[in-house]
């Protein structure tokens, strides 16, 4: 299939889940604020619906390897220092503006939120630029 | 009980809907960032894939009132475009830049068993708990997001 068709379908079924995660728990499915939650200090008390999130999506490429033989996991891109770097800044940055691509991207931008529309404006812009310095400045 | 079977199984499909997208390929992420070089669109259609369904589907569920196994909606009240939100979002976006990983990518990702993976993630687990401890402290002037407790 199509990667760009298989994008399309990926991309729904992300849509699927975030719409019955809010219409069966009332839940927005962003990843940086349900992982942020089991999280010292002061982790929400409700632990166990994100733990079972988390479960989730841990089963999803597992069962696709048992299935299909590919768990489509492509490799990391950059070294370690890179990525402890690299790591810190998302966390950081995820709790710091309140949510991530699925938080503010895809649930944000459809409710259709100003503040969501603002952030994801801004992290695209921020890593397109960090993307370019970093293969055509550097 | 049920709730936490439907978060298992949302974060099933959610999972499935990465590693299907590609977007748990580093690469496939970095060639959508990279504008100025061989510029990959799949990101492009995943969010409008995403979007379109999430779009119809809390039209039609938000209006219920409440939802099906929790007592309300847990919605974000911030509407707020401060500096918090726009720094942060900017801090994020450059990390997810060099690297190619956001949250959800990098946890589906850790089902890999890769050393590399992990170090992201176990990063990224500290820069989130450093951002609540500085938050825990200056509370009284960067105070949390209130959610909005929305019930029938």
């Amino acid at each position: 299939m199509h990667p760009y068709l298989l994008a399309l379908i990926g991309g729904a079924l992300i849509g699927v889940s975030a719409v019955l995660l809010m219409a069966f728990c009332g839940r927005i499915a962003g990843i940086s604020g349900i992982v942020g939650g089991l999280l010292p200090p002061r982790p929400a008390d409700d632990l166990a619906w994100r733990v079972a999130f988390i479960v989730g999506l841990l089963l999803a490429p597992v069962m696709l390897a048992l299935f299909t033989g590919d768990d489509r996991i492509g490799a990391p891109t950059v070294g370690p220092v890179l990525l402890i770097a690299a790591g810190f800044l998302v966390g950081a940055g995820t709790a710091l503006g309140n949510g991530c691509t699925s938080g503010h991207g895809i649930c944000g931008l459809s409710r259709l939120s100003p503040r969501s529309a603002a952030a994801v404006a801004t992290f695209m812009a921020a890593a397109m630029v960090t993307v370019f310095v970093a293969r055509h400045v550097l | 009980m049920r709730e936490i079977v439907a978060a298992l199984l949302t974060g099933f499909i959610f999972g499935l809907g990465l590693c299907l997208s590609s977007m748990t390929n580093p690469a496939v992420v970095q060639g959508f960032l990279d504008i100025a070089g061989a510029w990959n669109p799949t990101l492009a259609f995943v969010m409008a894939g995403g979007v379109a369904v999430t779009f119809v589907g809390y039209r039609m569920i938000l209006p219920r009132g409440r939802p099906l196994w929790a007592p309300r909606f847990s919605l974000p009240a911030a509407t707020a475009i401060d500096a918090p939100l726009l720094s942060g979002a900017a801090i994020f976006g450059v990390g997810w830049g060099l690297a190619g990983y956001c949250p959800g990518p990098a946890v589906v990702s850790l089902a890999s068993g890769r050393t590399a993976v992990l170090i992201f993630v176990l990063a990224m687990l500290t820069g989130m708990i450093f951002v609540r401890w500085m938050r825990t402290r200056l509370s009284a002037t960067m105070p949390q997001t209130p959610v909005q407790e929305r019930s029938a």
